[in-house]
Formats: C-alpha cells, sequence, structure tokens
C-alpha cells in the first residue's frame, strides 16, 4: 500500500471531520452518529459479501455479539468499557469464524450461505430473547455514567469523531486488504472459487479469514451502537434490519470498493431523512423506497450508483 | 401434538409453493414471506370490506394471486436477475422489503384478526378436541396438493414445467417458452399461498412482520424435504408442524421456533439435499 492510496481517504476523514464545526443541533449529530455506525457494519458486510461475493442475510450476529458482549461485560461484571469494546470485537471475530468454518466446510454457497447466516442470526435472537444473561425481552441498560474513562461523552460531538475514526480505520483496512496477497486471493474465490484452488489457493482458509474480519468489523459497529444508545434488546442486535442495512448500503454503494459502503450509507439514510422530511413519519415508506432502489440498482448493470452515474454521463 | 400435526399441514401448503418455484426457477425466494403477508392482509381486507368469509374469499384470491405472481415474476424478477443467483437474492430480498413496508405504511404495526363465528368451535375426534379452522386448513392442504400433483403429472402445462425444471435449453429447443413457463410456476406458488393464507386468518392474526414467522419455516420444510419436492413438501410442514408443538411444549413458547432453526441449521450443514431429496 503506497501513500497515494491513503490521499482519497485522508481527504474524506478531513472533510468529515470537520462536520461537528458546522453541524451543532443534536438532531443532526445524532443522524450522522448512526449513519456512521450503518456504514461500519456495512464496510464489515463489504470484505466478505463483496471481495468474497459470500452474500450474508446474517450479519446481525456479529452486530448483536459484540454489542452485547460490550453490554454485558459492563454491567455484569464491571470490565472497563474500552476493554469490553475489544472483548466485543474479538467475541463477534470468534463467532464468524465459527459460523464460517461449519458452513464453508460443508461446502455451502450461494442462497444456501444467505439461508444459513439468516437462521444462525435468527437462533441467536430467540437465544437472547429467552436468556437470563442479556435481560431477556425487556433488554439490557448500561448504566448512564457520563465520563470519559467510561466510554460516555458529554458532548455528541466526541462521539460523531470516534465512530468517523472507526469508519477511516475500516477504510484503510480495506485498502490495505485490497493490495495484499490474501485481499487478491479473495478476489479470486468471488470469480472462480475452483480455478483459484486448481491455483493453490487455499480457498476455505481464505473464505475463513475474510468472515472473521468481516465480522469484527460490523461487530465494532455493533459494539458502538451500544455505548452510544446504552441500551439493546434482541430485536435490535440480531434484528434483520441490522443484516439488511448491511448488505443495501454496499450493494448500493458499490460492493467490492473501498468508499462503496460509505457512500451506500450515506446515500441511503440521506434518503430516509429526505423521505421523512417529505411524508412526515408514516412508518415503512424510507423502506420502501430502498427496496425499490434495491431492485432498480440490481435490474441495470453495473449494480451500484457510482457506475450508473458514469455510465450515464459515457452515454452523452 | 395433534394440533402441530394440523398447522403443519398448511406449513406444508406454504413451503410447497416455495418448493415449486425452486424446483423449477432454481431461485431462492426471499419475498415469499412477504407475499403470504399481503394474502393475508387481502383476505382481511375481503373480510373487513366486502363482507367475505376467508374460505370464501379463496376464490377471488387465488387467480388474482395467480396473476400477481405471474406479472411478478415475467416483469420483476426475471428481466432484473438476468440469471445470476445472486441477483435473485437481491432482488427478491428488495420486493420483500417493498412490499412489507406498504403493508406496515398502510395498515400500520397493529395485529389485526377476523371475527368468524366458527373460530372457536371443535371437532371430536374420539377422545381428542380439535379447532374447527384447522381441520378445515389440513384438508384442504391436501387438497390442494393433490392438485398440483395431478396439474404437474397429468397437464400440457404440468409437462412443460416438468421439462423447464429437468432441462431448460432443451425445453426451449423443442419450442416451450420458458420464461412464461417461469412466470407461470411463480403464478402458482403465490396461488398457494393465496389459499394458505385464507386457511391461516381465521386462527391467526395478521401483522405486516407475519409472513417473517412462516418464511424461514417453510424454508427449512424446504431443505428437508427435498428441494424441489412436491411431496417432500407436505411431508416436511407435517414433521416441522410437531417438531414447533413438542419443542414449544419442553422449552417454553419463547424458545419454540428454536428447535425448528436448529434443525434447517444442521439439515443444511450436513444434508442440503433434504432427507427425501435426490443426490446433488
Amino acid at each position: 500500500m503506497s501513500t497515494r492510496d491513503l490521499v482519497p481517504i485522508l481527504v474524506f476523514a478531513a472533510v468529515a471531520a470537520l462536520l461537528p464545526v458546522f453541524v451543532t443541533a443534536n438532531t443532526w449529530l445524532n443522524f450522522a452518529v448512526f449513519t456512521l455506525i450503518i456504514c461500519l457494519a456495512a464496510q464489515g458486510w463489504n470484505i466478505l459479501g463483496g471481495y468474497g461475493g459470500q452474500y450474508s442475510f446474517g450479519h446481525a450476529a456479529f452486530f448483536g455479539t459484540a454489542a452485547y458482549a460490550t453490554a454485558i461485560l459492563q454491567v455484569r461484571y464491571g470490565v472497563n468499557p474500552y476493554l469490553g469494546f475489544g472483548f466485543g470485537i474479538a467475541a463477534a471475530a470468534v463467532v464468524g469464524w465459527i459460523i464460517g468454518a461449519l458452513s464453508f466446510r460443508s461446502g455451502l454457497r450461494g442462497s444456501y450461505f444467505a439461508l444459513v447466516t439468516l437462521a444462525f442470526a435468527e437462533v441467536f435472537r430467540v437465544l437472547a430473547n429467552a436468556s437470563e444473561m442479556t435481560g431477556g425481552a425487556a433488554g439490557i441498560l448500561i448504566r448512564l455514567d457520563v465520563r470519559p474513562e467510561n466510554f460516555q461523552f458529554a458532548s455528541r460531538a466526541t462521539f460523531y469523531w470516534i465512530a468517523l475514526a472507526l469508519v477511516v480505520a475500516a477504510l484503510v483496512v480495506t485498502r490495505a486488504l485490497e493490495r495484499s496477497r490474501l485481499g487478491a486471493q479473495l478476489v479470486a474465490v468471488r470469480e472462480n472459487e475452483s480455478a483459484a484452488r486448481a491455483l493453490g489457493v487455499d480457498a476455505l482458509q481464505v473464505k475463513l479469514s475474510a468472515i472473521a474480519l468481516s465480522a469484527a468489523i460490523t461487530g465494532a459497529a455493533g459494539a458502538l451502537y451500544a455505548q452510544y444508545f446504552l441500551y439493546l434488546d434482541a430485536n435490535i442486535a440480531y434484528g434483520t434490519w441490522i443484516s439488511v442495512e448491511a448488505l443495501l448500503a454496499p450493494i448500493i454503494g458499490g460492493a467490492g470498493t473501498v468508499f462503496g459502503p460509505v457512500l451506500g450509507g450515506i446515500i441511503l439514510h440521506g434518503l430516509s431523512e429526505f423521505t421523512k422530511s417529505l411524508v412526515g413519519r408514516i412508518p415503512g415508506v424510507d423502506l420502501v423506497i430502498f427496496g425499490i432502489l434495491l431492485i432498480v440498482v440490481v435490474r441495470f448493470p453495473p449494480r451500484e450508483i457510482p457506475g450508473l452515474i458514469r455510465m450515464w454521463r459515457g452515454r452523452r | 401434538m395433534l394440533n402441530g400435526l394440523l398447522t403443519g399441514a398448511i406449513y406444508g401448503l406454504v413451503a410447497l409453493g416455495l418448493t415449486l418455484v425452486y424446483g423449477v426457477l432454481h431461485i431462492i425466494n426471499f419475498a415469499h414471506g412477504a407475499l403470504l403477508t399481503l394474502a393475508m392482509y387481502a383476505a382481511f381486507v375481503a373480510w373487513k370490506v366486502f363482507g367475505l368469509d376467508p374460505y370464501v374469499a379463496i376464490l377471488p384470491l387465488v387467480p388474482l394471486f395467480y396473476l400477481l405472481g405471474y406479472g411478478v415474476q415475467r416483469y420483476v424478477i426475471g428481466p432484473a436477475s438476468r440469471g445470476e443467483d445472486s441477483n435473485i437474492l437481491l432482488v427478491t430480498l428488495g420486493l420483500s422489503i417493498v412490499i412489507e413496508n406498504m403493508m406496515l405504511a398502510i395498515f400500520r404495526s397493529d395485529t389485526l384478526s377476523v371475527q368468524v363465528p366458527y373460530a372457536m368451535e371443535v371437532v371430536e375426534l374420539g377422545p381428542m378436541l380439535l379447532g374447527f379452522p384447522r381441520v378445515v386448513g389440513f384438508g384442504v392442504a391436501f387438497v390442494v396438493a393433490l392438485v398440483l400433483f395431478v396439474l404437474l403429472t397429468m397437464t400440457d402445462t404440468g409437462r412443460a414445467i416438468r421439462a423447464v425444471a429437468k432441462e431448460r435449453t432443451g425445453a426451449a429447443l423443442v419450442g416451450i417458452n420458458v420464461n412464461h413457463v417461469y412466470a407461470v410456476t411463480f403464478g402458482i406458488g403465490a396461488a398457494c399461498l393465496a389459499v394458505a393464507a385464507c386457511l391461516l386468518l381465521p386462527f391467526f392474526y395478521v401483522s405486516p412482520r407475519v409472513g417473517n414467522a412462516f418464511v424461514l419455516v417453510a424454508f427449512t420444510i424446504v431443505v428437508l424435504g427435498g428441494m424441489g419436492s412436491v411431496p417432500g413438501a407436505l411431508l416436511g410442514g407435517l414433521f416441522i408442524g410437531v417438531v414447533e408443538s413438542l419443542s414449544g411444549l419442553y422449552f417454553g413458547d419463547s424458545l419454540g421456533q428454536i428447535g425448528i432453526f436448529l434443525i434447517f441449521i444442521l439439515v443444511l450443514l450436513f444434508r442440503p439435499t433434504g432427507l427425501f431429496g435426490a443426490k446433488a
């Protein structure tokens, strides 16, 4: 990875970091933090789905595991939140590796992989909803105690910068992956698994590394969510909504590209705020638009919004 | 246990549409649950606005959903997928998001249910008392499966469907319009859902997310029974219905569904061709 690779990322970081200087209203910062959390979860999905071509429909399993791990360690065992944050990410990576080992070893791919990941996420959701440890259906509340050493900040801007730092870190990781041997092997597996294996790529090992990394990044999003909102229940942590959001953003912004998930996340949430301001709070309308957008984007190759714009420009 | 068996027949009916679509189009239809939700709302509206009994509503809803399914496959899924597996996944996911949230926007998230005079009636069968709507559902599900079986084996359309399922290119070469057959199959799948919805309504609630409760169950049944197998779907449905009621009995209501998901994962991991399915 050369310094030239990092320039666009640094430009993005610098521009985005200035946002709280201009925007001070809490609702807007809330919206920005939430969008960044979704972007981070989507960046995780992008590693496995975008670069590896393994479409997971159950990234909630990783999001929720890290979120619950962070919350439970703090609330029940008094572990320092920063440490808990790290444990949460590690837990998500382990869960990712296990799910990957089970399903990739059995040779599941394509729709079957999507189905099995969806089922794993649902199992976690049902368990979390019933277990004592997670607070059951009532959920789990992290005690409000605003001190920096508690990973709780009085100003939303601080949180915004932390979320941004994580998104930027994920951008760098993604770029480094793109330039690495593992990244090249992952793309080879996506394009043609048998051919990649014939060339000596250990496809199973490559996919396992990818799913663990992918789960860790999406897990970071989950842990951040827990720390920001200070409340979790099974339908938030393991709900289908996060699996879907993590998948929609990269697909719409460009799967298998460094900036795709971030772009997609911003487009989706910008659009959703815009429709809310247009039609008021009718539940579901923004998601209808997401769904239509997804169908339209898939309908017309090259299947991503930046590509569509390039094509439209070329035609003129 | 027996109630589980009765509910299982309706699960089987839901899975029937899914397995048929999979067997012929080789696609996994994520919109299946959302289509069921749509059908249940349609049956609800038929009862609320037109005063139609859910069982009577089967008559108008079946052709309606056949046409809807036909149109969706022919004009949305078909062109958008361009034959790629991952595209179909995404398009059907998009469809399910659209349908589910349209229902949410129109009917809001409240659960609705119909009041019919026979909802609480019971049928005595020796020492057992069985809910009347469940018994009807059980019977009709088998009739539908039988009709479907006859349709597939005896009629020209059925032969064309089976030909396309086996060998798409060959079928196209002998003059079968493959896209038409795909859409017909999808239409039949949607029509099965319309029947299932009308059978469910007298003893089940409707909410925008109700289809989700069924869709993983239906997928489980389909992989259990062997993708694309009609008798497999029905047997798988009965089996899952029993498993659900038993695990609900032993683990309590909140964990009842976990048995289904575990079976699903285990079957996918160890025997993805299903218990009755052919070797891949």
